[in-house]
């Protein structure tokens, strides 16, 4: 704590996880019926969130992380693994779908406050359906209505936007309603997927800011999913890496980012503009470090007595003290074939043969 | 970076941007979408207009090259492009203004290619109706085009599905400097993209621009990535600049409320951990007064008087 003036993490005070998730892998069939492939989206992610703890899951577009916020919230079937939820198996209690249960416990918000609130309905519609439907409108008409501005107030907004309309509410106001949402079945774990990146930049951190005050006065564990390092480490208390549907590196956010251990998560990043330190940019580190994703040659823990490097299995390191719970996947355990992200087809173009270079006049 | 810095004020002006106001008229009531906007970039320069949605800067952009359509009008100010003035071209001055002189990278460029043509024709098409040049010639230089942007050149006969969205950004790059422009407006270039993409597009940029020279109007709410790139820039509020200064300067000592506000908004990836707040949600400057100088080329419009912009005010609203 002696390195900030805020708090950072409420400790949990019962050891089991808020959420975890073991083995999880998610496949998407290609081609037509009888085809036989598909897409690896997920592979063997394991990721826990402790109590009132905020998670940040970062990792640039396709990586898998939107498909393990929607596995987590029963809007996708997992192709293996198991969430537990409170220590309970909730793919084996409630195997076709979400119960309402379930729902109690797991909320989202979504990325794009726009296409979430239905243009048609006050906001006061919203919050009174969400209590109404997990019976929590307090018996009486006054409670409800006691209840409604509650909420509305929570998130920082005033009691008369109730009556507004979506469309008279900026972005931010918007998100705050699907917050407010959220909020009102009183919820165990909440997963906000880029709850910022459709907002103006200057009320993005109000948001974060809120998303903070709901963990530190209500205690609700969160799932924070993002491109955005910079806020990801403001907000979470750890980061956990995702690259090509598995994770990579995670570890306690400042520890994580000051030393960075996968060559993944070095180039994601060196990649944050940070005017500190402009004119950085090294062309040739970076092509070092695209190399060194696909197929290094060598690990850093090498002679590490307690795992034996392997290409084969996703070995974990152990990175630095034990106390910021740090660990990186051995760089030498080769990522899926198939695997090969924006950041690593941003290659420039090689020297090709020159019967290619040719083109025909 | 120092060669167009030591070329910056030494030259007139390439594009100079006088009391610019444009207005979106409605049958009812009417909207001052730019307000009163000054500003000029020489030789060389890179200029960044920071901003978030809705404040005028891309409506600035499309003045300039002349591509605003009804409901909007330029109501007053002048646009000088060297020394010619633009507001008066004629549809076939205009014609040869546009990617000769000035060209433009849109937003989420990449999506403007055209699917069902290569992308050698889409480069052809650019040298054969505006240069005149043979097919051969053409695509020739569209080789060497794509080069410049490291795109290896057999990608000529590609579609734009087969390429990554990186490399059609890059593409779209490399067509806006074909004619080698003196002014390069770049609008969200990198928005859509990856940050890993999206910083190796912006060296580009700027290695392009070392190489041939070109001035650049950058236009992003990436307050970061401006100040990285830019050499001036203005920070636009409502319609109107409500500060403008070296790019370093607005990072180190920023002087509206605005800007402080939009610097806050950015955590910092190194360092303690501190509260930041932002702009407070339903926090309005209204009435913004004309720029007056602060220190040696820093220029901010005054917002003590007025009480609703005070920082205690954001501070509290922030709660």
């Amino acid at each position: 704590m002696s390195h900030s003036a805020m708090p950072t993490s409420t400790r949990p005070t019962d050891d089991t996880p808020a959420l975890e998730i073991r083995g999880l892998g998610k496949q998407f069939p290609l081609g037509g019926l009888f085809s036989r492939e598909s897409v690896r989206a997920l592979h063997g992610v394991d990721l826990s969130l402790g109590r009132g703890e905020i998670v940040a899951l970062v990792g640039e577009s396709g990586s898998g992380k939107s498909t393990l916020a929607r596995c987590v919230a029963r809007l996708e079937r997992p192709t293996t693994g198991e969430i537990l939820l409170d220590g309970v198996d909730v793919l084996k209690r409630d195997r076709f779908q979400a119960s309402r249960a379930f729902r109690a416990q797991v909320q989202m918000v979504f990325q794009d406050p726009f296409g979430s609130l239905n243009p048609a309905h006050r906001i006061e519609h919203f919050l009174r359906r969400s209590l109404t439907i997990h019976g929590k409108t307090g018996g009486s008409e006054k409670e409800t209505q006691r209840r409604l501005e509650e909420l509305i107030t929570t998130v920082g907004l005033q009691p008369d936007m109730l009556n507004s309309y979506p469309h008279e509410l900026s972005g931010g106001q918007r998100q705050r309603v699907a917050i407010a949402r959220a909020l009102a079945v009183e919820p165990e774990v909440i997963l906000a997927d880029e709850p910022t990146s459709m907002l103006d930049v200057s009320v993005r951190i109000g948001v974060l800011n809120l998303m903070r005050k709901l963990r530190d006065d209500k205690g609700i564990s969160m799932l924070y999913i993002t491109h955005d390092l910079a806020s990801a480490r403001y907000l979470a208390d750890r980061i956990a890496v995702m690259f090509a549907g598995e994770i990579v590196e995670q570890g306690e956010s400042l520890d994580l980012l000051a030393n960075p251990a996968h060559p993944y998560t070095q180039l994601l990043v060196s990649a944050v503009p940070d005017p500190a330190r402009a004119g950085s940019y090294d062309p040739v580190r970076r092509a070092e470090l695209r190399q060194a994703v696909m197929a290094s040659t060598s690990c850093a823990f090498e002679g590490d007595p307690n795992q034996a490097c392997s290409s084969e299995e996703s070995v974990r390191h152990q990175v630095g003290d034990p106390e910021n719970r740090h660990w990186v996947r051995c760089h030498l355990y080769r990522p899926w074939a198939g695997a090969g992200g924006h950041a690593l087809a941003g290659e420039p173009a090689l020297p090709a043969d020159d019967s290619e270079m040719k083109v025909s006049a | 970076m120092t060669v167009s810095q030591t070329s910056l004020g030494s030259h007139e002006p390439v594009l100079e941007v006088k009391d610019l106001t444009v207005k979106y008229i409605g049958d009812t009531r009417s909207t001052t979408a730019v307000d009163r906007v000054s500003f000029s970039i020489g030789a060389g320069e890179i200029f960044g207009l920071a901003g978030e949605s809705g404040c005028g800067k891309s409506t600035i952009a499309n003045s300039i090259m002349r591509l605003l359509k009804d409901p909007a009008k330029i109501a007053g100010g002048s646009i000088r492009f060297g020394g010619k003035d633009v507001l008066a071209m004629s549809t076939e001055e205009l014609r040869r203004f546009r990617w000769q002189d000035v060209a433009m990278v849109f937003q989420s460029a990449m999506n403007s290619l055209n699917p069902v043509l290569t992308i050698g024709e889409q480069i052809t098409d650019i040298y054969s109706t505006h240069a005149g040049y043979s097919r051969k010639e053409s695509l020739h230089r569209a080789g060497q085009l794509l080069e410049l942007v490291r795109i290896n050149p057999s990608r000529l006969k590609s579609y734009p599905h087969q390429l990554s969205g990186g490399m059609r950004q890059r593409a779209v790059i490399a067509m806006a400097v074909a004619l080698k422009p003196s002014l390069l407006i770049l609008d969200e270039p990198t928005t859509a993209l990856d940050v890993v993409v999206q910083q190796e597009i912006m060296a580009q940029i700027k290695e392009l621009q070392r190489e041939l020279g070109f001035s650049v109007l950058f236009i992003t709410h990436d307050m970061s990535l401006m100040v990285e790139l830019s050499h001036r820039m203005g920070v636009m509020y409502g319609g109107r600049i409500v500060e403008t200064a070296k790019a370093s300067e607005i990072h180190t000592n920023p002087q509206h409320p605005y800007t402080q506000a939009l610097m806050g908004a950015f955590p910092p990836l190194t360092g303690p951990r501190v509260p930041l707040t932002g702009l407070a949600e339903g926090v309005k400057f209204r009435n913004i007064l004309d720029l007056t100088e602060v220190f040696p080329g820093h220029f901010v419009a005054p917002s003590g008087d007025s009480p609703e912009i005070t920082p205690a005010v954001l501070e509290g609203a922030a709660q």
